[in-house]
């Protein structure tokens, strides 16, 4: 006996039980039934076809007229047949995009793993994390031959795979200029250029460039409209803003960006963000930017990259672990 | 999450009254008013934004793409009314410097 004639039989059987008695339990072996057979693939119009030649078997003599209205419901169904095997392909094809997107989500990582440098008298703390499985948000750290360290941290409008997208194209820019790398305005002089003619007229990016010279301790920035960070002066116990003035990247097609200078002394750190720390929203309102500073202060004891878990952890704790934008962290602490 | 927009049109100026929540999901909404009356040469778009207590990046796009058609097309757009937390988006992205923003330190109502 083939698959069919089984299917036939099973069928033939509850069917029959179901005429006799008309019982709850038959109807949910029926239930059971129509399962196996869409897990069979098996379309609504054979469905119907099976159900009319176990009718004509147990009813050898049934009416003419009945046995065309028959033929009338297989046509009718047939339509819902395309339905059922459009839907098929479609989910074949979303669990197709699905793994891809997975595959693109791994190259990010592995395009975006930044590792920290090693600064000899820096203490370095970054974090990043995506709010779906491609992050828009962007960090980078590069060191050259004379020890110095430039950080950029960007977030792309948008969430997902056009940021994503977006923001590869970031990196190979700044990896194909490295000769700009000490002058954080010109970098951004730079990316605007390139982001403005590559971009869709909706977009936009944000980003914070900075130099870190370990040599004369001094952090040289300049911002593209991105979310202004803080900077902690250890020997006063405060934070204050870490300002830029500059057009955000994309807009407009000349734009100069303002270059600014901190020197760090001894515990001194400089904290870049994303504006996913402070747009995040927990389920009583915004996060204030006041308190991720009185965060930060509560784990300032701590290594620089165990400041920046602790804030996320606490962040996330805040949103009860739902991540409505990319988040990204970067402390730089100047060690005594 | 929901945005509201109520249009009133004098002639060549239009007046867009937004309230609500401008994010990723109601952002297209806001360019599909938007963008038809800034693609029309020497027209004015008055946007009213006091009563938006909410807007993301994806919002500011919106205002972007439609700053980029308006300088295609020849017309103008204008922002009023606008909270100080919406404000300091356009204030920390710098694109209070590019678009027009009247300002009239709004409240909600």
């Amino acid at each position: 006996m083939d698959d069919r004639d089984l299917q036939y039989q099973k069928y033939k059987s509850i069917l029959e039980n179901y005429l006799q008695e008309q019982s709850e339990q038959t109807l949910y072996k029926g239930q059971q039934f129509s399962r196996k057979m869409i897990e069979q693939k098996i379309s609504p119009e054979e469905a119907v076809s099976l159900h009319v030649s176990v009718l004509e078997e147990l009813f050898p003599d049934i009416p003419q007229r009945l046995k065309n209205s028959y033929d009338f419901l297989l046509e009718m169904m047939i339509g819902y047949g395309f339905a059922y095997r459009e839907h098929q392909s479609l989910r074949s094809r979303q669990q197709q995009l699905e793994s891809e997107i997975e595959i693109a989500a791994n190259m990010q990582q592995t395009l975006l793993a930044g590792d920290k440098p090693d600064v000899k008298g820096l203490d370095i703390g970054a974090i990043s994390k995506p709010a779906q499985k491609m992050s828009g948000d962007y960090y980078h750290f590069v060191q050259d031959e004379n020890n110095c360290m430039s950080v950029a941290i960007a977030d792309v409008i948008g969430k997902g795979i056009p940021a994503a997208l977006c923001m590869s194209m970031i990196k190979y820019t700044m990896d194909s200029a490295p000769e700009q790398r000490m002058q954080p305005g010109a970098v951004l002089e730079n990316l605007n250029r390139v982001v403005e003619q590559n971009v869709d007229p909706n977009m936009f990016i944000t980003m914070f460039y900075g130099l870190y010279d370990p040599r004369v301790h001094s952090f040289y920035y300049a911002g593209a409209g991105h979310e202004p960070g803080f900077f902690y002066d250890a020997e006063k116990d405060e934070f204050e803003e870490l300002y830029t003035k500059g057009l955000v990247l994309g807009v407009s097609k000349k734009t100069s960006y303002q270059e600014y200078q901190r020197v760090l002394y001894g515990n001194d750190m400089v904290i870049m963000l994303s504006d996913g720390v402070t747009e995040c929203r927990s389920s009583s309102g915004f996060i204030e930017r006041d308190e991720i500073v009185a965060m930060i202060r509560k784990y300032i004891h701590l290594s620089a990259q165990e400041i920046v878990d602790e804030v996320y952890r606490e962040l996330e704790r805040l949103q009860e672990f739902e991540l409505r934008d990319d988040f990204t962290l970067v402390i730089l602490r100047r060690e005594v | 999450m929901n945005l509201q927009i109520k249009q009133e049109d004098h002639e060549n100026t239009h007046h867009l009254h937004i309230a609500g929540e401008i994010d990723a999901y109601t952002a297209p909404q806001l360019r599909e008013a938007l963008l038809p009356l800034t693609g029309k040469e020497g027209h004015e778009t008055l946007v009213h934004l006091g009563d938006v207590n909410y807007m993301d990046s994806t919002g500011l796009g919106v205002f972007v793409g439609a700053l980029k058609s308006s300088k295609e097309h020849g017309s103008s757009i204008k922002l009023t009314g606008m909270t100080s937390r919406v404000q300091r988006l356009f204030e920390i992205t710098g694109l209070d410097e590019v678009i027009d923003i009247e300002d009239v330190k709004g409240g909600s109502k």
